[in-house]
């Protein structure tokens, strides 16, 4: 059972805290909701995408003779089509990206750089067409060597990826190119001082595997260029408006050209901040002269879209006797994939944050391999180096024998706390994760024989940014709510609950939409968990703003000065000394009167959200070791989180839940496998192991409410923290059970069973 | 390509034995239509056998159970007869993909597919059960360790298809189980597995045994030494210890995506032992 309550940030609420159905939820089980690949257009053709064999080759020369004369082939395009760029760097989810490196992922230049990186593409009138096309484009590969581990990346003899890469953030240049992009620092205090103090000191060397984000529904989109230089597309994406960008700029377009839609999402969990197949279709659709889709398969979404980098990490902790952190260091090495921009800097910001400590040191290095290129991942960089700490934090509770949750509570971070990456935490709830992870049942049920359980904590910073939103009052008193960050976890209700809150009426009578780019002012994407607080924020905005129209309206009907008027449950009244005068105008009323009273009511913000509040995580998870197979089961797991104020705390407890899965699968069975070619073994859901149903226990969830002070209904962002803490949550459990601490993910039945029987030959020698 | 659905196995076999170019047998489709969406095979021919009766018929022919070639999973777990006799092929077969799949898979397709990994292969091997194929020259019988002979490798002639298992007569006190083991606990591929079926005397010796690995090797084994370290026992732990260090030196598993060579290698022991445990405990209870 899920203990929840309603968001009371400015005393009671009515809407905010409610669990209604979700607006988008009939359309969804239906069947009637559009996805990616759901729309049609006359004439349209189907765009294909021919992909490197090779992790790492040079591209001598491409011939697609043969295929543009292969009958129902419209158009071919290569490198040659798309301009360079210059090196800028533009947000993306909470990651940089480099429009240099963009125009090389869509389409390989001078090198392929991973396995399945594009090489050509063809629009062709059906699929088959399309496909036999796709075999007749010749193209002269020079194979070169290629490096696939980040700490092989990272050696002198490495092959390299950009012959003319000189590592960034370090002092003096390097005078000689490497893998390494770049080194960044984060410093708080002097750790040498730190260590000093400490009575026991752990270092450990951890390391993650990539892992892909698994959305359901693959990469899809459809581009209409028209003859007068403007298009449209639409496309499953976490933020149009980012690729109104990517793609205007790849393509030399004005941005007000290029209209995008974007279509009702099947997962994106940061993976769909980024373009892949959208500014291809474009140029597809440019040289044909018709309307181009493409879709991804599952196999090319696995071996061309972004995974969530696998990392070395390298963690020093220093305690004393009671229980004290003295001092943390850590070595961060990410794998960045074919080009530069690792979450290695959120990594670092996360790496201690869950802890308030004097002295602190990170660096974290940014490493290009030849695999697809990294994409966000809820919280990216931030689990697989709080992974690494929350495994040591551990290993020092059991050193000295103190419970791990009063170890994490004795050193909490707090209100006041410095961040090492540079913020002074305002309120914030770990504390209230960890006293409520102390007083839960789980934490104290009895174990059986051979099981073990594992606590951990997680942070994620949450973001906010620029974000447009408007309320169109129809003429019955209905409202159409407009935004601009997609729904990819149930922020349509949410948005509906927070417009439903400020207008004091019923949230059934305010219908969401998630308008194109046309329709609304640049929004940022759906990412940095920033949805519900900054489109939140948005809505009451226009709300606001709709209030105040109300308002004046009311008071030209009652011929009485606006500011003797109030909004209040729905309805404008008289107030002051005219209080009683008149009969309330519901806005009913007042979207009836609206054509004889100065026209119809819009309200609008336009707003760049700031102070996200961020969010912590406290799981406790129980499992049970198999010891003669390795398999590792998941017995038991509660998750607790602050979410500020719970909107529509059933999408709190989902995002809980959700988060807590995919840790799972992270922990566990999620890898990549490569032959010795480069070439990825797994493509597809049969081995490549996400959790499925029966994997998994009902995740338990504990919905804490520390309200964010500079959010009017007191809103965090909470879709990403729950993923952080499971890696480590887990390996505590089954060192809890085995007696043996893994370092390296997954854990799965191979590496468990090895370890197993390793300890066994140990003991008997 | 060509879609035949014939109503006779006569009328299978000429289309089979055709002449042409050969053709692939549709049963439930369940890795053929993926293989064909994947552009694996490009078949000119696809002979769909499920409109033959013999194929989708569940019989008991004196005492001996006969299983169609196109019966389903979730037609073989809702009959109450299949289940009794033969236990371990019936979970077997329930384990292959999902609710979804189990509509359609079958016994046949999961043989033919002739993958070393195939979940019913084991516990039919176990179950000494015997295929009977039709082709031009008639009706033959075919223990089922002997259909496959390599990956995507089959003995059978041209012309001839599966249409029907036949299983020995089970005496008293006797069952079967299979085992599998995946990371996951359905949807997947097994890594490794094992088929067991014993059959007890009066006195509860273990008076006949079969043991069957799958995904350790090219093909399904027949363990016959693992089989003989039971017979004769009470199958105690000592019998069991024996049967597991058999099972296992009779591996010769390949490392792979799904498994490495010294993981399955161990882990066909501890299935077996597993399995025949459950087996044991299904034909004592049954006494």
């Amino acid at each position: 059972m899920a203990a929840t309550s309603n968001g009371k940030a400015n005393g009671a609420t009515r809407w905010i805290g409610t669990r209604p159905v979700r607006p988008d939820g009939v359309d969804k089980v239906t069947g009637r909701a559009r996805f990616g690949a759901d729309v049609h257009l006359p004439n349209m053709l189907v765009g294909k995408v021919l992909r490197s064999p090779h992790a790492h080759a040079r591209i001598r020369s491409i011939d697609a003779s043969a295929a543009l004369a292969l009958p129902g082939v419209k158009t071919v395009i290569t490198r040659d089509d798309f301009n360079d760029l210059s090196s800028e760097f533009v947000p993306a989810g909470e990651m940089l990206v480099n429009y240099r490196d963009v125009v090389r992922n869509v389409m390989a230049r001078e090198k392929a750089l991973f396995e399945g990186h594009p090489v050509a593409a063809v629009a062709a009138v059906s699929e088959k067409v399309a496909r036999e096309a796709l075999a007749l484009i010749d193209v002269d590969y020079e194979v070169l060597p290629h490096v696939l581990d980040v700490v092989d990346a990272m050696a002198p003899d490495a092959p390299l990826l950009h012959e003319d890469m000189i590592t960034a953030g370090v002092e003096p240049a390097p005078t000689k190119p490497s893998n390494i992009a770049k080194v960044v620092e984060f410093k708080l205090g002097d750790v040498a001082e730190g260590f000093a103090e400490a009575d026991i000191v752990i270092e450990r060397e951890f390391s993650t595997q990539p892992v892909h984000q698994g959305y359901i529904e693959p990469h899809s989109c459809i581009a209409n260029y028209s003859e007068d230089g403007q298009a449209e597309l639409w496309c499953t994406t976490q933020g149009h408006f980012v690729v109104r960008g990517h793609c205007a700029k790849l393509l030399g377009m004005d941005v007000s050209k290029l209209r995008v839609t974007a279509s009702e999402i099947g997962g994106g969990f940061g993976g769909k901040t980024v373009v892949y197949l959208e500014p291809v279709a474009l140029m597809l659709s440019r040289k044909s002269g018709q309307p181009v889709k493409m879709t991804m398969s599952r196999e090319e979404v696995f071996r061309a879209s972004g995974p969530a980098a696998g990392t070395r990490v390298w963690v020093k902790i220093g305690m004393t006797n009671e229980g004290r952190i003295t001092a943390g260091e850590a070595v961060l090495k990410y794998q960045a994939g074919a080009f530069q921009g690792s979450p290695v800097q959120p990594g670092c910001m996360c790496a201690f944050a869950p802890y308030d400590l004097d002295h602190v040191k990170v660096v974290g290095y940014d490493v290009l391999v030849n695999r697809p290129k990294v994409a966000a991942y809820r919280a990216p960089g931030a689990p697989q180096s709080e992974f690494a700490v929350e495994s040591v934090v551990d290993e020092l509770a059991k050193r000295i024998g103190m419970d791990p949750v009063e170890l994490r509570l004795k050193n909490a971070a707090k209100q006041g706390t410095k961040a090492a990456y540079g913020p002074t935490f305002g309120p914030v709830g770990l504390v209230e994760t960890l006293e409520e992870a102390k007083a839960h049942e789980h934490y104290r049920a009895p174990l059986k024989q051979g099981q073990g359980r594992g606590v951990a904590s997680g942070f994620w910073f949450n973001i906010g940014g620029e974000t447009c939103a408007t309320l169109n009052l129809g003429e019955d008193g209905t409202i159409a709510l407009v935004a601009g960050t997609p729904d990819i976890g149930g922020s349509r209700a949410s948005l509906c609950l927070q417009a439903a809150e400020t207008l004091g009426v019923d949230v059934e009578r305010i219908r969401p939409l998630i308008g194109d780019t046309s329709t609304l002012g640049y929004t940022f994407l759906t990412g940095g968990s920033r949805t519900a607080f900054a489109s939140g924020m948005a809505v009451v905005e226009a709300g606001k703003d709709m209030i105040r129209q109300l308002c004046e309206r009311a008071a030209k009907v009652w011929d009485i000065p606006v500011d003797a008027v109030e909004w209040a449950d729905g309805e404008a009244r008289p107030a002051g000394s005219n209080a009683g005068e008149f009969d309330p105008l519901s806005l009913a009323d007042l979207a009836r009167l609206a054509g004889k009273t100065g026209g119809p009511f819009v309200g609008r913000a336009q707003i760049n959200a700031q102070g996200a509040g961020p969010s912590f995580g406290t799981h406790i998870v129980d499992v049970d070791v198999d010891r003669e197979t390795g398999r590792v089961t998941i017995e038991r797991y509660t998750v607790i989180q602050d979410a500020g104020t719970a909107v529509h705390p059933s999408y709190v407890e989902g995002q809980l839940q959700g988060g807590a899965v995919q840790g799972i699968g992270w922990a566990l069975n999620e890898e990549y496998i490569y032959d010795d070619k480069g070439r990825l073994q797994n493509p597809g859901f049969l081995d490549y192991r996400i959790p499925v149903c029966s994997d998994v226990p009902m995740i338990d969830t504990v919905i804490v409410e520390v309200p964010n002070p500079t959010h009017p209904y007191g809103v965090r962002g909470v879709g990403e923290t729950p993923i952080v803490p499971p890696m480590a949550a887990i390996a505590n459990a089954v060192e809890d059970a085995l007696g043996m601490r893994f370092m390296d993910l997954p854990m799965s039945p191979p590496r468990v069973l090895k370890a197993l029987e390793d300890a066994r030959i140990a003991e008997a020698a | 390509m060509r879609y035949e659905a014939p109503e006779t196995i006569e009328g299978a076999v000429k289309l089979l034995a055709g002449g042409g170019p050969r053709g692939r047998v549709l049963a439930g489709g369940t890795d053929l239509l993926v293989q064909l969406r994947a552009s694996m095979i490009a078949p000119e021919l696809v002979v769909d056998i499920k409109r033959i009766d013999e194929t989708r018929e569940i019989r008991e022919e004196g005492g001996r159970l006969v299983i169609g070639a196109a019966v389903t999973g979730a037609e073989l777990g809702e009959h109450a007869a299949a289940k009794a006799m033969w236990p371990g092929v019936v979970e077997s077969a329930e384990l292959i993909g999902s609710t979804q799949i189990q509509g359609r898979a079958s016994l046949a397709g999961n043989l033919c597919n002739a993958s070393p990994a195939a979940d019913t292969v084991p516990a039919l091997v176990a179950a000494a059960a015997q295929c009977r194929i039709a082709g031009p020259g008639g009706v033959r019988r075919l223990p089922v360790e002997e259909v496959c002979t390599g990956p995507g490798q089959l003995s059978l002639d041209d012309g001839e298809f599966v249409v029907a298992f036949e299983f020995p007569e089970r005496p008293p006190h006797s069952a079967d189980a299979y085992l599998r083991f995946i990371p996951r606990t359905e949807m997947d591929i097994a890594v490794v597995g094992a088929g067991v079926s014993l059959s007890f005397d009066d006195s509860g010796r273990c008076a006949a045994a079969r043991v069957a690995l799958g995904a350790v090797a090219p093909t399904v084994i027949l363990v016959e030494e693992a089989g003989r370290a039971l017979v004769g026992t009470e199958c105690d732990d000592a019998a069991l210890q024996n049967m597991a260090a058999a099972a296992s030196a009779a591996c010769r598993p390949i490392d792979d995506k799904r498994g490495t060579v010294e993981y399955r290698t161990k882990v066909a022991g501890v299935l077996a032992t597993r399995a025949a445990k459950i087996a044991a405990q299904r034909a004592k209870g049954a006494r």
